[in-house]
C-alpha cells in the first residue's frame, strides 16, 4: 500500500532559504540550503521540493548550482522549480541531480514546453505547481508569476488541463494561506483531488500537525510544509508520528529519535 | 572493492545513482562507451523514460552486445527502474518491444483499478519470504520509493525475489543468475536504499 508522503519545501531566494508569507520572501531562515536539507534527510522526510523564487532570471545558474549541492546529499526524491522557461534549462537541472521539474507559469505562457518536457522525460518528471488566490468575491482563481498575475481560470479546470498537458502531479498552494498559519485551502484541495487522476500535494499554511491531517483527509496524496519544518527540531519525525497515530499510513523508516547528532544548522540572526 | 560502472545511455538520473554510491563509499564511473564495460566488475543500468527509446539507445551504440558479454562472463548486473524492465524479455509499453531478455518476464501497464493511481508513485513496501544476499539487512515490508506505470510480470516465480502491492502484487526485486533488478529507486530510498546498494556492491 502506498504511503502518504510528507514533503519539506525549501524556498530559495538568491541562494538562501527564505520564509514565505503570502508569497513575500523577506526573512532568511538558513544561509545554506544544504544544511537545511541534511536535517530533513535525517528526519525521515519523504521528499524535498526546492523552489527558486528569486526575482530575476539571472538567478538560474546559481540555482542550478544549489540543486547540484543539495542533490549530492539528498537520498529522497528532489523536485525543483522556478524560472524553467526552456527545455535546455530543464535538462540542465535534471543533469544537476533533480528528479522532477516543478512548472507553474509555463502552464499559462508555454504549454508546448510542458508537453515537450513531459514527452521527453515522462509524466512522473512534471509537477504542475498551481497557485490560487481568492478574488474580491471570494472565488479561488489561478495565479502565476509567483502570485503576481491573477488569471481568470478556475483551479479545478486548470488542474485537469495540467494533467492533459502531461503533468504527473499537482503541487497546490494558495497565496491567501501561504505562511498564514491557518492550514491549507481545504476546499480547493478537495475539489482538485476529486477531479484529477494524478497525485495532489497540499502546500501552504501549515502551522500545526493537525493541518497536515486535514490535507490528507481532503484527498491529498502528499502534504508539504516549509516554515514550520525549519523552526521545529525533529519536525518531520514529529509530524509523521502524529499522522501515524491518526491512522495515516506513513513511511516510518529513519534514524532514531534518540540520535539528534547533527551539525547545528546555521540560522540567520 | 569492486569496480562499478553506471551505463550512460541518455536516459536520466545517473547523477543520483552515482551520488548514492559515493555516499556508501563505493565510487562508480559513468560508462558511455561500450568498450569500457570490460573494465568493470559490476554494472548498473539506471533509467527513467520510455522503454522503446531506451532499447534503441542501447542498441545504437552497441552497448547491448557489450552488456551481453559482461553478463556472459558471470559478472553482476543491476537494472534500476526502467533498467529492471530492460533486462526482461518483452515490454508492452507503446507497442511491443524486445528487451535484453535475461529475465523471463513481460512488462505490462498497471490495469485500471478503482481508486489506485498510475503512475505508481511514492513509498511502498517490498515484501519477501526467502532471504537473499541482495536483501541482506533489509526487513521484509521496508518502504522504498517507486515511480512507474509498467510492472514486471515474471514467468518463473523463483526469479521474483521481492514483491509489492499496488492493485495487484508485482515483482519489485528480481534476480536470475547474476542479473538483478529493482523496480524502485534505491538511490532515492534513503537508508533502506543505501543498504540495498551496499548489498549489490558486496555481491560476488
Amino acid at each position: 500500500m502506498l504511503k502518504k508522503r510528507l514533503i519539506a519545501v525549501l524556498i530559495l531566494r538568491d541562494g538562501q532559504v527564505v520564509q514565505s508569507i503570502r508569497f513575500k520572501h523577506t526573512n532568511v531562515i538558513h544561509y545554506d540550503p544544504v544544511h537545511a536539507m541534511e536535517a530533513f534527510n535525517k528526519w525521515s522526510v519523504d521528499e524535498i521540493v526546492l523552489l527558486n523564487v528569486s526575482r530575476g532570471s539571472e538567478s538560474r545558474e546559481a540555482f542550478a548550482q544549489a540543486v547540484e549541492q543539495v542533490s549530492r546529499h539528498c537520498f529522497v526524491p528532489l523536485s525543483v522549480g522556478g524560472w524553467i522557461t526552456d527545455a535546455a534549462y530543464a535538462r540542465h537541472l535534471l543533469s544537476k541531480g533533480a528528479d522532477k521539474l516543478v512548472l507553474n507559469t509555463a502552464f499559462a505562457e508555454d504549454p508546448e514546453l510542458v508537453q515537450t518536457l513531459s514527452r521527453r522525460f515522462g509524466k512522473q518528471c512534471i509537477v504542475a505547481s498551481i497557485d490560487v488566490k481568492r478574488d474580491e468575491a471570494g472565488t479561488a482563481k489561478v495565479t502565476v508569476d509567483r502570485g503576481a498575475r491573477l488569471l481568470d481560470e478556475e483551479p479545478v479546470a486548470w488542474a485537469r488541463r495540467a494533467q492533459e498537458l502531461g503533468a504527473g502531479e499537482i503541487f497546490f498552494n494558495s497565496v491567501d494561506h501561504d505562511g498564514a498559519r491557518k492550514g491549507y485551502d481545504i476546499a480547493s484541495i478537495k475539489a482538485i483531488a476529486g477531479s484529477v487522476d494524478i497525485p495532489v500535494i497540499a502546500f501552504g499554511g501549515v502551522f500545526t500537525w493537525s493541518h497536515l491531517l486535514a490535507g490528507i483527509e481532503a484527498g491529498a496524496d502528499a502534504v508539504a510544509a516549509a516554515n514550520i519544518f525549519h523552526y521545529t527540531e525533529q519536525a518531520t519525525r514529529k509530524a509523521k508520528s502524529f499522522l501515524a497515530a491518526a491512522g495515516v499510513p506513513v513511511r516510518s523508516e529513519g534514524q532514531s529519535l534518540a540520535q539528534p547528532a547533527r551539525a547545528a544548522p546555521k540560522f540567520a540572526s | 572493492m569492486s569496480t562499478l560502472g553506471i551505463i550512460d545511455y541518455g536516459m536520466g538520473n545517473l547523477r543520483s545513482v552515482q551520488n548514492a554510491l559515493e555516499e556508501i563509499g563505493q565510487p562508480a564511473a559513468l560508462v558511455s562507451d561500450p568498450v569500457q564495460i570490460t573494465g568493470f566488475d559490476k554494472i548498473i543500468i539506471p533509467g527513467v523514460g520510455a522503454f522503446g527509446e531506451a532499447v534503441e539507445n542501447l542498441r545504437a551504440g552497441g552497448m547491448d552486445s557489450a552488456l551481453r558479454e559482461h553478463v556472459a562472463a558471470g559478472k553482476p548486473l543491476l537494472g534500476i527502474c526502467l533498467g529492471m524492465q530492460l533486462i526482461c524479455r518483452k515490454s508492452y509499453e507503446d507497442g511491443e518491444h524486445e528487451g535484453l531478455g535475461w529475465i523471463d518476464a513481460e512488462v505490462r501497464h498497471f490495469p485500471p483499478a478503482g481508486g489506485l493511481k498510475v503512475p505508481h508513485m511514492g513509498w511502498n513496501a517490498v515484501d519477501y519470504d526467502a532471504p537473499h544476499p541482495l536483501l541482506n539487512k533489509v526487513a521484509s515490508g521496508a518502504d522504498v520509493y517507486f515511480v512507474h506505470s509498467y510492472y514486471v510480470d515474471c514467468a518463473a516465480a523463483a526469479d521474483s525475489l521481492g514483491t509489492t502491492e499496488h492493485g495487484l502484487r508485482f515483482t519489485s526485486v528480481v534476480g536470475h543468475d547474476n542479473v538483478y533488478g529493482m523496480q524502485f529507486h534505491p538511490e532515492k530510498s534513503q537508508h533502506v536504499g543505501m543498504q540495498l546498494l551496499r548489498n549489490f556492491a558486496a555481491l560476488n
